[in-house]
């Protein structure tokens, strides 16, 4: 039986501006249904966990959800786990679309949430353009 | 110069609704309860060795607000060089709380928005324990 791997979606932490809960909501509706046979791991588990955490990207192709340019996510998983499969900076594709967030960090504007529901739709075309690699 | 402002840091676990009580509250009290004495940053520049975020939890008064018994903000922060000045632990709060059932992760429910108001008091009260409004 040929059992393939889930594909890893891992968000940064994102505590300094709401694009950092733009990434993290994102990657929970990715989790939640978008594509739901996808799992995570808290990211700060990477350097405070043990080696079974670290072995995640090589377990998992991995996909990486960033609130801006700094790429924490992206950055660390290949620190301290493996190159990721692929990765989507949040900053970036904002600036793409021509939008703005409206809400806050804590706070989510309605127009913030559909921002998310399509950055997770983004990350969701990078899931399964991994899932076609490991494929071959 | 030396920041004053005591540095509240979350773990923003991502798998259950504790990780999210513990970020929220933590926004509560920066920007809303205490926002000339508290201020945050993002753990993951921490978790991928970001040289500023690790002088600045050098520099700093820290508060580590952990969603689960692994202690991703607390470790995070020590290997940083970083000194645990105050520890605010969610389980401990859901001890404390056992009627209160939180159950969404993405966005709170109203069990989950109790424990991040009565969180943030907690670290609004340890916020008030560390500032000098000095150097540390
Ligand atoms: S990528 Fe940007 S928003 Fe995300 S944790 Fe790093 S600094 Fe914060
Ligand atoms: S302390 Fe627990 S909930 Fe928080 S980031 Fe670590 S593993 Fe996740």
């Amino acid at each position: 039986m040929n059992i393939k791997p889930k594909i890893g979606v891992v968000s940064c932490s994102g505590e300094c501006c709401i694009l950092g809960t733009l990434s993290r909501v994102a990657t929970r509706f990715i989790l939640e249904g978008v594509r739901a046979d996808t799992v995570t791991l808290c990211l700060p588990l990477f350097l405070a966990g043990d080696s079974g955490e670290r072995e995640f990207a090589q377990r998992f192709p991995t996909v990486s959800v960033d609130g801006c340019h700094k790429l924490c996510a992206k950055k660390a998983i290949e620190k301290f786990s493996g190159p990721t499969a692929a990765s989507v900076d949040m900053e970036k594709l904002l600036m793409e679309w021509g939008e703005e967030p409206t809400g806050t960090r804590k706070t989510l504007s309605a127009k913030d949430v559909e921002f998310a529901k399509r950055i997770a739709q983004e990350v969701a075309k990078r899931v399964d353009e991994a899932r076609e690699d490991q494929d071959g | 110069m030396t920041d004053s402002k005591v540095l509240v840091i979350p773990c923003s676990g991502i798998g259950k609704p504790f990780g999210t009580i513990g970020r929220e509250a933590t926004f509560t009290v920066v920007d809303e309860l205490r926002p000339g004495k508290a201020d945050t940053n993002c753990l993951s520049l921490l978790v991928m060795g970001d040289p500023d975020a690790k002088r600045q939890v050098q520099e700093s008064l820290c508060v580590a607000v952990d969603g689960c018994p692994l202690e991703c903000a607390r470790k995070n922060i020590e290997i940083a060089g970083g000194r645990i000045d105050a520890h605010v632990r969610v389980m401990d709060l859901l001890r404390d709380n056992r009627g209160l059932k939180p159950r969404q992760v993405t966005f709170l429910d109203e069990d989950g928005e109790k424990l991040a108001a009565i969180l943030a008091e907690r670290i609004a009260e340890k916020v008030d324990d560390l500032y000098t409004g000095g150097s540390r």
